[in-house]
Formats: C-alpha cells, structure tokens, sequence
C-alpha cells in the first residue's frame, strides 16, 4: 500500500501502484481495500463484491498495461474505485467487454489468467461502471458500489 | 460442519506449512482459470487447482477459502509457501489429480452433512 489517510468527508482513500507483469505484488490492492472494509465491519457480500471486481481490475494493469495506480474511497454507503493505466488501451470495449474474449499472451493463460471473464465479472459485481480508453495512451476504469443494493 | 483436519486425513493431503484444523470445510470448487473461480467459488470452500503460483493466494485470501489443494504433484514454489505463510492460507499438496481429489472431497462434505 503506498498511502492511507482519512478524508475531510471521513472517507478512508487508500491508493496503490500497480506494476505491469508484475506477479509478486499482483493482488495487494485487492487485498487491502478487502483487509480495510473487513476492519471498518461493512457487510459480507459488499465486501466479496468490491474484492472481485478490484482484484480483475487490478490484474488487467498487471497483464494488459505497463502500469497503473488504483484509488479506492471507502465510505459506508459508497464505495468508488479508480483504476488508471498506461499501457496499450483497448482499440474496441464492446468486444473487450465480450465474455471469452481475451489478448492475454500464452505465458499468463499457464497461470490461469485470460479467460476472458474479468471485465464481465466485474460488470456483475458492480452498480456502476465507467471505461475510457485511448489506444496507446492507457485505459481508465471507475466503479462505484453502494452499500445499500443496487440504485 | 466437517472440519479442515478431518478433510486433510480423508484425502491424504500434505500440509505445504500450517493450518488451522479446526477451521470448517463448507463447500469445494474447483479450477484453474482464476476469474473462473473469483467469481464462483464459496466463501469456506476447498478450493483444488493445478496452479501452482503464488497469485493463487490472493484469489483464496479474496474469495475467503478455507484452503488451497495444489494437485498432481506439481511442485510447490518457494514464493507459493511463503506468500501463503504470510498471508495465513491453507495449502496443501495432493498426488492425485484434480478429479480424484475432488471426487474424495465431495464424498467426504457428504459423508458429515
Ligand atoms: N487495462 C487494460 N489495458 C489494455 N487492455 C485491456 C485492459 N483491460 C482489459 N483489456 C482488454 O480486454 C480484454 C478482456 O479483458 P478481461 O479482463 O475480460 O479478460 P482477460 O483479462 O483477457 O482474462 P481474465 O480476466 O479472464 O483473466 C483483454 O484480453 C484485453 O485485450
Ligand atoms: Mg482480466
């Protein structure tokens, strides 16, 4: 984790560097902001939700970009997540957002990774969601979550 | 509730550092295809895989399992173990391949039900 602080609105923002193929530290954002809701007590299924679809967000960085940051504001009704990279960007989101479809190279599928279910997985875990991309500049990912169901 | 412990005797896993016996088996998944299994599994279940990699314990830490059974003999890596250790999740090796593993594993969640 690279920062934590309190906000004037008493939110909590936690903020992570996420590194291009980097396998060693892939997962650490995930895991904080799941460590962090699990200390603040929010609710089981909000917790799992927000877990999936960070962890996918943050994979995509470690396999698809050079590097990315992720912000996380936690507050107990709204949870928003930012995901910005630098990396290749995606030429078509209707076809990225396709189940099955995946550019994941040959070493990364051995792992596991490049089903092609990330983005739709994170569709399903979220209440809204927003993707810009420039091809060859980098993708931007904002989700947002709310405690209380889906508005 | 069947506890890890008697899961661990009843497939004849290889404990691959410590775990909590006590800790309730609720349910197995199984796979190899990591989103697959983020958005799947069940909280509590013994999750069975061939991978091997230390990203697998982000996925158990996420999804909330109540451990990691790497089958097939395949080697466990250093950075495996020591991931796992770190971040207090189960993990076991099995000779077996995956679907005898789970074979024995749903036998034995129904055997206690
Ligand atoms: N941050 C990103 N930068 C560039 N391309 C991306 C990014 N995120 C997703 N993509 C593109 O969208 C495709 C689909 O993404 P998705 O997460 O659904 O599947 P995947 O990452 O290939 O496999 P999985 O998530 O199942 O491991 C990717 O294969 C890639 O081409
Ligand atoms: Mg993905």
């Amino acid at each position: 984790m690279n920062d934590a602080r309190p906000n004037n609105d008493s939110r909590i923002v936690l903020e992570f560097r996420i590194k291009g193929m980097d396998f060693t530290t892939a997962g650490e954002a995930a895991t904080g902001i799941k460590r962090t809701m699990t200390q603040l007590g929010m609710p089981a299924d909000m917790i799992r939700r927000v877990a999936s679809a960070t962890y996918e967000a943050e994979i995509n960085v470690v396999i698809h970009a050079h590097r990315g940051c992720l912000v996380a504001k936690i507050g107990p009704e709204r949870i928003e997540i930012c995901v910005e990279d630098e990396g290749p960007g995606i030429p078509d989101i209707d076809l990225a957002m396709q189940d099955g479809y995946s550019t994941a190279p040959t070493h990364v599928r051995e792992m596991g990774f490049g089903a092609g279910m990330g983005l739709t997985n994170i569709k399903r875990c979220v209440d809204q969601m927003h993707l810009d991309s420039v091809v060859d500049k980098g993708t931007t990912l904002r989700l947002l979550f709310f405690s209380k169901g889906r508005e | 509730m069947v506890k890890l412990v008697e899961v661990v005797e009843a497939l004849e896993l290889c404990p691959q550092g410590s775990y909590d016996p006590e800790r309730p088996v609720k349910a197995g998944y199984v796979g190899d295809l990591l989103s697959d299994v983020m958005a799947h599994a069940q909280e509590g279940s013994l999750w069975v895989t061939m991978q091997s990699h230390q990203n697998i314990v982000a996925v158990a830490v996420l999804v909330g399992m109540a451990g990691i059974v790497i089958t097939g003999d395949r080697p466990v890596k250093p950075e495996t173990l020591e991931t796992a250790r770190r971040e207090q999740v189960a993990l076991f090796s099995a000779s077996s391949r995956s679907f005898e593993v789970c074979g024995r594993l749903f036998a034995c969640l129904k055997d206690k039900e």
